[in-house]
Parts: C-alpha cells; sequence; structure tokens
C-alpha cells in the first residue's frame, strides 16, 4: 500500500479506484477521495498524483485537464487577518489552533 | 457512439445524475446526461453540503422533507458510502422580527410534520459550544437536519444511473437547440448532435443559458457565493448554524476543518467563480463576532460556485407552457442539493407515468413571468 497524499492519508489504490470510476482530472481525485485538500494543500501529492493519472489512463500529462489553485497560499488564522484589518498586524503571530 | 434517446438532460450536476437515475429506476430505458466538464464541476461540487428542512415557504419544506426521507436510505439504495450524517441545524435569531418571523416557520414545518424547537440562548450554547450567546435571543433547533457529502452522492446517483443503462457524456458542451415537429436537436462543441423528444434543462447557473438558445426566458440569475474551510481541528460541534443577521453558515466537517459561508448582497449578477481577499476579511469578522473563542482557526482554501437565484428564491420545476416535453429541474437558488432527491423522483414520476404533483405545479415558470402571488423564501443565506 503506497501512501501517494501524505496530509490526507490517501493510498495509491484509492486514486486508482476513482479512476476506474470515470474520474480524468486531478481536481475529480480531490474531491473523491480527498488527495491534496491537506494542509499543504497538493504540493506534495499534486505531481504524484498526475503521475497516476497519466499511467492508469494512457494520456500524456500535458493532456491532464489542470487542476485549480486556490488562496491562500498558507494557511491563515482569523486573528491574524482581524489585526490586519484593525491595522496592527504585528501583533499576532499565525501559530494557529491545531 | 449512441446519439439519438429517449431523454437527454442537459447538466451533469446533483440534478442531472439524480434526474437520470430516476427516470431509468422509473423504466426508461435510453436516458442521457451531458455535461460540458466532469461530474460536478458545477455548483454541486463547490457547496456547503447541508441539508435541512427548515425553510420559511410551504413548498421548500415540503420538497425538504421528502428529499431528508429519501436521504435516510440513499446509502442503501444506490449502495455506496455518502458521509450523510443528520447532525441538526440550528438557526439563531438576532432580532425581535427574526424571533417572530422564526415562531411562524416552526408553526407551520410542525404542522407538516417536522420534529423542530425553538430554544434559548443558553440551550443554543449547549448545542453549538463557543457560540456568543449575548448575540441571540433565540433559536430554532431541528435534529434531523444535517450534511452529506456532495461529490460521493453525485457519483453515487451516477453509478446507479449507469448500471440502470443511463449514458453519461462528459466533456460535452451543449452550444445550440432546435426543436421541429417533436424532436429536439441538440449541439455540441465536440460536433456531435444529439436527438429526443425529451429534454431536461439540468443546467445550474447556466440554466437561462439553455432557455435562450430554444428562445424562451427561463429566470435564472447566476451570483458568485463564496466559502471556505480551517485546518482540521478536535471536534467542536455537530450542527450546522446558520445566522441570518450576522449573514454566514458554518460547520464542521468530519475530517475537522469548519466550511463557512456567507451570502454578499453586493455581489453582482455573472458567472465569475474566483476567490476574493474581500471575502476573507469579512466571513474572519463575521466569524469571529459570533465566534470569538475560535479566533485561533487557520484558514486553508477559500473557493466560490455559483447561487442560481430567481425572484422568489424557489426552484423553477416540471414543464413550460411555450415548449412541450422541455422539463424544468433549476433555479434553486442556493438550495439543490437538499431538494435534488425529492424533486427528481417526483419529475420522473411525472414524465414517465404521467402523475400530477401539487408542489411542482406550484413551481411552474409563470408564476415568475407573472410576478403575483409570489412569496418569497426569506430563509436565505
Ligand atoms: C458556495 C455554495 C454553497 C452551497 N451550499 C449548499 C448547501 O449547503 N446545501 C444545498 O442544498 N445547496 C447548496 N448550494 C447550492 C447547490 O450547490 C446548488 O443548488 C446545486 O448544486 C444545483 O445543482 P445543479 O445540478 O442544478 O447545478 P450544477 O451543479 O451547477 O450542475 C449544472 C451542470 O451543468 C453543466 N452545464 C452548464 N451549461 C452546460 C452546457 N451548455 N452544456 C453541457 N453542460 C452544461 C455545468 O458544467 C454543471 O456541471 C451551495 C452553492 C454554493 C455555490
Ligand atoms: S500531501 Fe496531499 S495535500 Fe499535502
Amino acid at each position: 500500500m503506497k501512501i501517494i497524499c501524505r496530509c490526507q492519508d490517501v493510498t495509491e489504490e484509492e486514486i486508482i479506484a476513482a479512476l476506474r470510476q470515470g474520474a480524468t482530472t486531478i481536481d475529480e481525485i480531490r474531491r473523491l477521495v480527498r488527495a491534496g485538500m491537506g494542509s499543504c494543500q497538493g504540493r506534495t501529492c499534486r505531481r504524484l498524483v498526475s503521475q497516476i493519472i497519466s499511467r492508469e489512463l494512457k494520456t500524456p500529462g500535458s493532456e491532464i485537464y489542470p487542476p485549480t489553485f486556490r488562496p491562500p497560499n498558507r494557511p491563515v488564522s482569523f486573528s491574524l487577518i482581524n489585526a490586519e484589518l484593525d491595522g496592527h498586524n504585528d501583533n499576532e503571530d499565525d501559530g494557529g489552533k491545531k | 457512439m449512441k446519439t439519438r434517446f429517449d431523454a437527454i438532460i442537459i447538466g451533469g450536476g446533483i440534478l442531472g445524475v439524480s434526474t437520470a437515475y430516476e427516470l431509468a429506476k422509473a423504466g426508461m430505458k435510453n436516458v442521457c446526461v451531458l455535461e460540458k466538464h466532469y461530474l460536478a464541476s458545477g455548483s454541486t461540487g463547490r457547496c456547503g453540503g447541508g441539508f435541512r428542512q427548515q425553510w420559511s415557504t410551504e413548498a421548500n419544506t415540503r420538497l425538504a422533507m421528502d428529499s431528508v426521507a429519501r436521504l435516510e436510505s440513499i446509502e442503501e439504495e444506490l449502495g455506496y458510502k455518502t458521509e450523510f450524517f443528520q447532525g441538526g441545524y440550528l438557526i439563531l435569531a438576532h432580532t425581535e422580527e427574526e424571533e417572530k418571523q422564526f415562531a411562524a416557520n416552526v408553526e407551520m414545518q410542525r404542522r407538516l410534520g417536522l420534529n423542530v424547537e425553538i430554544v434559548d440562548p443558553e440551550e443554543a450554547g449547549k448545542i453549538v459550544p463557543f457560540l456568543n450567546k449575548d448575540l441571540i435571543r433565540k433559536a430554532t433547533w431541528c435534529p434531523k437536519d444535517g450534511h452529506i457529502n456532495p461529490f460521493l452522492l453525485t457519483q453515487a446517483y451516477a453509478n446507479a444511473a449507469r448500471r440502470l443503462g443511463a449514458e453519461i457524456h462528459l466533456w460535452t458542451n451543449v452550444t445550440g437547440i432546435m426543436k421541429k415537429s417533436n424532436t429536439f436537436f441538440i449541439m455540441t462543441e465536440n460536433g456531435d448532435n444529439y436527438e429526443t423528444p425529451l429534454l431536461f434543462n439540468c443546467a445550474g447557473g447556466y440554466s437561462r443559458t439553455i432557455g435562450d438558445m430554444l428562445n424562451v426566458e427561463i429566470p435564472v440569475d447566476p451570483y458568485r457565493h463564496e466559502i471556505l474551510v480551517t485546518e482540521p481541528v478536535e471536534r467542536l460541534w455537530d450542527p450546522m448554524v446558520i445566522s441570518f443577521s450576522v449573514g454566514l453558515y458554518a460547520r464542521q466537517e468530519m475530517s475537522g476543518g469548519v466550511v463557512m459561508g456567507m451570502g454578499d448582497p453586493n455581489e453582482p449578477v455573472g458567472t465569475y467563480v474566483g476567490s476574493s481577499m474581500h471575502f476573507m476579511y469579512e466571513m474572519s469578522k463575521r466569524f469571529t463576532k459570533l465566534f470569538p473563542k475560535l479566533d485561533k482557526l487557520r484558514i486553508v482554501r477559500q473557493w466560490a460556485g455559483l447561487y442560481e437565484m430567481t425572484a422568489d428564491a424557489q426552484p423553477i420545476l416540471g414543464p413550460i407552457d411555450q415548449i412541450d416535453s422541455f422539463i424544468q429541474a433549476c433555479g434553486f437558488s442556493g438550495h439543490g442539493l437538499m431538494l435534488a432527491p425529492a424533486v427528481s423522483q417526483l419529475l420522473a414520476e411525472m414524465t414517465v407515468h404521467g402523475k400530477s404533483s401539487e408542489v411542482i405545479d406550484s413551481l411552474n415558470v409563470k408564476r415568475l413571468y407573472e410576478l403575483k402571488d409570489v412569496v418569497k423564501e426569506k430563509s436565505v443565506v
């Protein structure tokens, strides 16, 4: 069993199972089995997912429908955003509640 | 490739696939869904996943109650896990006016047989910990509302529809439609032409465009609606919380992230679904107002989808007078996921078995042309 998405604990088998159900894009894999939905937002696993799609569906990587990139770039806390809105963005770190 | 079908459905969102399934189940042999991208690529795949029965109009309440009854056994029927979960909905009243409106809603909902009650702030705080109780006067609580994973529900219906012989053609963008005698001729970007005597408009935010192709007005306007999710944290609460005054809804996913969204009255009509900084700021202010102790939660992702609004915030269902056999299932005004199970079933029974339905009739598009006796749904975020 090979883990492809470490943030969300998704295995290669799960991704292949989603492809068997008709998925053809990175976004569908993300939605169906959550690969790429973790806190790194797919930075680590996107490439691997893309390679699996390419291999399983026998399409060149360049023909896979590109995924959507969604903000923010890094997790950011409400307190940090609110502090910025209040105009003093130095009073909090974005350490967050994990 | 087959291009002639007994029924064609435009749109591979929840309405399209559930309608395909119900038609096939009702005995229709040749059914096909045409979807321009992939399944659930429209509003369905971007939605909050909530289902609630607490509405202000009777039609919405009835459809939602029938849908929930159906969802309770859907995993078994479709043979697929959907993360169906009845964690309840808590709706907050902040003003005297809301208190009055909610009391009227609850009276109507109870008359229809819904298990719903009015609770005081103390109790509301127990149902949803961390809530700033000082801001609320009362709340309504229905423990049988809940949420479901929209992609999994779509996939569940799609797989089941295919098992019954329905086809789903992805990456098939409908660009023109013509009706000659009793046949619809459907043109697509791929160059394939389809033919059918029965056509369903399940195109979500693009339903007006589909109507335009046949020269009829389908009064549905798309508006962007933004939403975000935080990093996973330990279990906070089970229900969906809604506040119309503060203007937000929030719930915690099974996986721990808190999903929240809000309506923005300044949003213009359009199909743009990019994300905005304005939303991130505004959502942050509103959420921490209602949940001051949760300000350390970190946003991990934001996105947007289309609300498909009608003038009374209720869907457009059933046939239209101008064109025979052109059936509408659109204009769900931000609550189509939760109405789909009942609506698709009623529409299939109507088209295959000729069974009439009072609710479907009451939601005919005619009401929106005349704009008389129109009662607006008030419980929309
Ligand atoms: C942020 C957000 C949160 C929401 N939260 C909830 C919620 O909690 N509960 C709830 O019940 N509802 C919610 N909704 C509303 C819900 O998402 C919609 O009402 C529902 O998904 C509508 O389903 P649909 O199948 O009609 O439309 P869609 O899912 O939009 O499907 C229409 C499909 O038609 C396709 N299409 C369009 N034009 C063409 C064409 N010319 N040719 C071929 N295909 C075409 C599109 O690609 C699309 O896939 C929310 C919506 C948003 C945006
Ligand atoms: S490894 Fe997949 S989201 Fe981080």
